[in-house]
């Protein structure tokens, strides 16, 4: 009898915990439909195939970003750098085909990747070795990878005519591009759920002291999700190459605050533990349409700044207001 | 004598140290650092990041951060060029609107943290974005740069007899008055104690949600002090007034030995490396080295403030350290 | 037949030599407890064997072989769980992937197994008689419970050698012997246990043999049928404790604290009580009764719903600390490191934390104010550290527990609140702390005790009042007050008085 009470109590706390879950996410879903169909309803032009094209293009690098980030974010750290970490190997990627006009693109996106990998090895590295705090480093190496980006320019600037026509029109072809962010989200995605590592990143920014005694390498484990972070910033940065054509040592400046805004609009709790990249993914999207759907409404876009912050703060809000919810729920039950 | 002697830590020691050597070997070295007008453009320089670094030395102590400071000065120049365009012509009421504006943003900042136990850094990661929207929304990429050419005069006159600009002693009195708060009175040993730990902080009668909102009041109207000056000192309001310089800040408050965690740190220590870094900037610049350097450079330094202390406590080995949180960063369990 | 074998282990943290020449067997089948004194290397022990900390000398031997473990990890594979007094869950994660991390079940490819991890978790708590939901997360969970998933995972890996550093102290009777009934079905499937405990009655329930520890040796092995309670705090302490529970007759003074039908939701509910001048009022239940909750709402560290404190006839504002401080009241409270001190900060800053304002000058506080107030209280307590700027973190559990006390009692309170104030301190602090309390009710102080200590709570109150779920369910005179009377209201049973 007690054990039946006790069954049903249990599914009904089951449903109602995974039915908050839905909620999140479901809350970012429902905003930007919302602000698509508004915004459709004022400017037909808005949902046009072009339209659409430049909206996802927009929001590919982003969200490859914002995966990135969520990897470190939920180990309850933060990476900073991954706006400079961008600049520099899209810098290097221009580089390397004024150097080598032939180079085979897959080379040039491998390269790409490495570089960032490598950045993101220093940053892992000095954090997992040293037991620093990320937001430190990572303020640190946003520096450094940003004025080794400016010494290796020394004001120079790459245009589109030093790159190769196919690997432009990559840049600019949706469906590639959207590939991209897809292939690095489901697997991303895939990799956190199903594998004991990508479970153990979880555990460590839920309760690092508890993971340690678990036996999880959290060093390592810490070290493995910044180089992750590293090598999808290092893409991003070829993509940003291939999509805009004209590189300086300015590219992807102050692109953090974006990343790490979409990944908090996107519920991962900022200090770890919780969160998918599917959402910081969505919240990547509803950033970048926030921008586009601006100017469409005839709204000045010098509000897009003002409403991406308004939107943080409404998103950690909500987050707070679910998880004061979860846990009365939570404490009523076994 | 000393107190104040075993009242640095070694960290702080360092930092002075290395400002003693780069102020000898610069005046050795290059020339014009040890002419009266180098120390008038360093006192310039350093005027709003010492400003800012003030209140942001007491919040990251509290264990909270501040990342919005930038905006707030950026919204400050914002709203007082409007006036001006306005027909407010009075310099008094725009001073006084301009820190009422700031305590108000800063209020808002508090009122997030402290009211609805929201994380500062999520916060202020999205007030960042949202003040410095404002700015825009009010000036767009205008500048309002026709005030008075006596009010730049003011702002900037030296010293009588001296080349050091006037507000160096404005500053100096607001250090005095901060140093001895948070060193020498009830108010800053509780401010410590929260730091450490808020729980027993308040099961000793310390109002930590009352004390941190009015840090971050304290530290709106402060950066809104900034923005006066950068205002008057630049003769132009601008949307984008300082932007970044939030970074700048808080390189420098960690760079004087703050604990990023909380509960560590001396104003000494970070008044040294506000100076530090405005002498090594203005002395490289007229050695002719580039201004990327410099940015490498603020990022190894910042670096090597959390490293260096890190590896030192390493060595001594700790015994208990059971009780410490593996955090990376501090953060309000409210 | 010895499972697992400590031979001649050493080890050293700095100059501090915590475990000297450590010679132990854990049997099969059987539960080992070991007692000592905070800081004679008991948690140093556990942490060995735990693979938290390498050893300075000797060897491990599982099954005569010898042991090497350069992690948590490697005391896991050799079969070894420890169970920590305070849970390590992942509160973000299921109960289940808890259980089961890093050791999850796979399917093809290295994927984990998320349906057969599940059954088999629905199968544990079988086991352990507990029905629990697999998939809920582990945040909102009862300390006891945590503690059952803690040995649910100890079960999962089929664990030969169950470590548990004081697993009970934040249980109460009836999750207790729930406890016990797990580990003995435990210890009859082949396991052996390691008991570390305060508290002689459980470790006299549970174990066959007992060991005792002092200044990092292990001093003697029983079994626990040949020794008696007295004769083991002999051996920790090194010396004979004269008496444990010296509460002096007071006169009753006047009323100086009362509470009038304070509720919080969700905490307690109508609770009205009242302590006069020279009185120590006990405030005994189970955990989680409500009793810390009340004391946290006195003290204005929460607000209460309803009702209203009154301190010598006036009236708290709710929710207001230092209001509370400022009418004479003062709380020592349950848990020393998180809640009593700022573990960074020097005992002087500590032991001048909660009166920093009355030893300011013209608002301006001083290190040389703060140091001299600290060392008087530090000679009336006898605080054994190496002065006023040694960091408190340094201190054993019983030295912090009385820097605790000087931060208090150096407000010179009217009322003091202590909850659990010998809570894992050693036997002698434990002595001091109860004279000071009568010293204290003596000199006309009203004293609010709350203890799960049931002996405590007998021998120093001279009122006994019990809670029950957020009520309070007795009154019982010191007269009327044993063991039976307020087990029986603290469980539900009761309510005379």
């Amino acid at each position: 009898m007690t054990t039946t009470l006790a069954r049903s109590a249990s599914r009904r706390l089951r449903q109602e915990s995974s039915r908050l879950f839905v909620i999140r996410e479901l809350g970012i879903v429902a905003a930007l439909t919302l602000l698509v169909v508004v915004t459709t309803i004022v400017n037909p032009r808005f949902l046009t195939s072009q339209g659409i094209k430049d909206l996802l293009l927009g929001s590919t690098i982003l969200a490859i970003l914002a995966v990135g980030q969520t990897v470190v974010v939920i180990t309850r750290n933060v990476d900073l750098s991954a706006g400079s970490v961008l600049g520099l190997s899209a810098f290097a990627t221009g580089s390397l085909f004024v150097a080598a006009p032939g180079l085979p693109i897959p080379v040039a996106v491998v390269a790409g990747v490495l570089l960032g990998a490598a950045c993101g090895a220093v940053n892992g590295g000095l954090i997992a070795a040293v037991q620093v705090p990320s937001l430190v480093v990572t303020l640190g190496t946003l520096y450094v990878f940003r004025g080794i980006d400016y010494t290796w320019a020394s004001g120079r600037q790459i245009n589109a005519a030093d790159m190769p026509g196919a690997f432009l029109s990559m840049g600019n072809t949706t469906p590639v591009m959207t590939m991209f962010a897809i292939v690095v989200l489901v697997a991303a995605g895939y990799y956190l759920r199903a594998f004991r590592s990508g479970r153990e990143l979880y555990a460590i920014g839920s309760h690092p002291d508890a993971a340690r005694l678990a036996g999880i390498p959290v060093g390592r484990r810490v070290l493995a999700a910044f180089v992750v972070s590293g090598a999808l910033a290092g893409l991003a940065g070829v993509l940003y190459a291939a999509r805009f054509g004209t590189l300086d040592a300015n590219a992807g400046t102050g692109l953090e605050l974006n990343v790490v805004a979409a990944v908090v609009v996107g519920g991962v709790a900022i200090f770890g533990g919780s969160g998918s990249v599917y959402g910081a993914a969505i919240g990547a999207l509803l950033l970048t349409t926030i921008g586009s759907a601006l100017p469409a409404l005839g709204v000045s876009p010098f509000w897009q700044r003002a409403s991406v912050g308004a939107l943080i703060l409404a998103a950690i809000g909500l987050d707070r207001a679910l998880a004061v919810r979860l846990a009365r729920t939570l404490r009523s039950g076994r | 004598m000393r107190g104040v002697v075993r009242g640095l830590s070694s960290w702080e020691a360092v930092v002075v140290i290395a400002l003693v050597v780069v102020v000898a070997v610069g005046a050795l070295a290059i020339e014009g650092v040890a002419s009266p007008r180098f120390w008038r453009f360093v006192s310039l320089e350093v005027i709003p990041i010492a400003l800012i670094a003030l209140p942001m030395t007491l919040v990251i102590i509290t264990g909270e951060i501040d990342l919005s400071v930038a905006s707030v000065l950026g919204l400050t120049c914002a709203t007082m060029g409007q006036l001006w365009v306005w027909g407010v012509t009075s310099l008094p009421l725009l001073i006084a609107a301009a820190l009422l504006l700031g305590a108000l943003l800063g209020a808002v900042n508090g009122l997030f943290v402290t009211g609805f136990g929201l994380p500062s850094l999520a916060v202020t990661i999205g007030t960042l974005a949202l003040y410095r929207g404002l700015a825009y929304v009010i000036l767009g990429d205008r500048a309002v740069a026709d005030y008075p050419p006596e009010w730049a005069s003011a702002a900037i006159a030296p010293i009588p007899g001296l080349t050091i600009p006037w507000m160096i002693i404005v500053v100096a009195v607001l250090a005095a008055g901060f140093g001895v708060v948070l060193h020498a009175t009830p108010i800053g040993r509780g401010l410590y104690a929260m730091g450490n730990n808020a729980e027993a902080a308040r099961f000793t009668g310390i109002s930590v949600r009352r004390t941190t909102f009015w840090l971050f009041v304290a530290t709106g109207a402060m950066s809104a002090l900034a923005g006066v000056f950068w205002t008057l000192r630049y003769a132009s309001a601008r949307a984008d007034n300082g932007n970044g310089l939030e970074l700048a800040v808080i390189a420098a408050v960690l760079l004087g030995g703050v604990s990023i965690f909380g509960g560590r740190g001396r104003l000494a220590g970070v008044l040294a490396a506000v100076l530090l870094l405005g002498t090594l900037r203005n002395a490289l610049q007229l050695a002719d080295v580039p201004a990327n350097t410099l940015t490498i450079i603020t990022g190894s330094l910042l670096i090597v403030s959390v490293v260096g202390p890190n590896v030192v406590v390493k060595l001594r080995a700790r015994k208990d350290r059971s009780w410490q949180r593996g955090v990376p960063w501090r953060f309000s369990p409210r | 037949m010895v499972v697992l074998e400590l031979r001649d282990v050493s080890k050293a943290f700095d100059a501090v030599q915590a475990l000297r020449a450590v010679r132990l067997g854990l049997r099969a089948g059987e539960a080992h407890g070991l007692v000592g004194e905070n800081g004679a290397g008991k948690s140093t022990l556990v942490k060995i064997l735990a693979g938290a900390h390498p050893a300075d000398e000797g060897a491990l031997l599982m099954d005569g072989r010898a042991l090497r473990l350069a992690g948590p990890a490697d005391a896991r594979a050799a079969g070894i769980a420890v169970i920590y007094q305070e849970p390590t869950l992942f509160p973000d994660l299921s109960v289940a992937e808890n259980i089961f991390m890093s050791r999850q079940p796979l399917r093809g490819l290295r994927r984990i197994d998320a349906r057969a991890m599940r059954a088999r978790t629905t199968e544990l708590f079988d086991r352990l008689g507990v029905p629990m939901d697999p998939d809920r997360p582990a945040r909102g969970l009862s300390i006891a419970d945590q503690q059952l998933v803690e040995i649910a995972k100890a079960l999962a890996f089929d664990a030969r050698v169950l470590v548990m550093d004081e697993p009970t102290a934040a249980l109460s009777g009836p999750e207790v012997e729930r406890l016990f009934a797990v580990v003995r079905a435990l210890c009859e499937a082949g396991s052996a246990v390691l008991f570390v405990s305060h508290r002689f009655e459980e470790i006299f329930a549970l174990c066959e043999r007992v060991s005792v520890m002092r200044d990092g040796r292990l001093v003697s092995t029983d079994p626990a049928a040949e020794v008696t309670v007295a004769e083991l705090v002999r051996r920790m302490v090194g010396r004979e404790v004269a008496e444990m529970y010296p509460k002096a007759e007071a006169s009753k003074g006047p009323p100086l604290l009362q509470v009038r039908g304070l509720s919080r939701r969700g905490a307690f509910t109508g609770v009205s009580l009242t302590v006069h001048a020279g009185e120590i009022v006990a405030l005994a239940g189970l955990v989680g009764a409500g009793r810390s909750e009340v004391a946290r709402a006195v003290f204005g560290v929460d607000r209460h719903d309803e009702g209203e404190v009154l301190v010598d006839g006036r009236r708290l504002r709710n929710g207001d600390t230092a209001a509370a401080i400022a009418a004479g009241l003062a709380l020592v409270p349950e848990d020393r490191r998180q809640q009593g001190l700022v573990m960074e900060l020097s005992v002087a800053r500590n032991a001048t934390l909660a009166r920093r304002w009355s030893l300011a000058r013209l608002g301006l506080l001083t290190g040389g104010a703060e140091r001299r107030a600290a060392r008087t209280w530090g000679e009336r307590l006898r605080v054994r550290s190496a002065g006023p700027d040694e960091a408190v973190s340094a201190l054993s559990g019983g030295n912090q527990q009385k820097v605790v006390l000087a931060k208090w009692l150096s407000t010179e309170p009217r009322v003091l609140i202590v909850d659990e104030p010998t809570r894992g301190i050693d036997v002698g602090t434990k002595a001091e702390v109860h004279r000071l309390l009568s010293e204290l009710a003596g000199r006309g102080v009203a004293v609010l005790m709350i203890s799960s200590e049931l002996p405590e709570v007998l021998g120093m109150a001279d009122r006994v009042l019990v809670m029950h779920e957020g009520r309070l369910v007795a009154d019982i005179p010191r007269a009327l007050a044993g063991e039976e009377t307020v087990m029986l209201a603290a469980t539900g049973h009761g309510g005379a008085g």
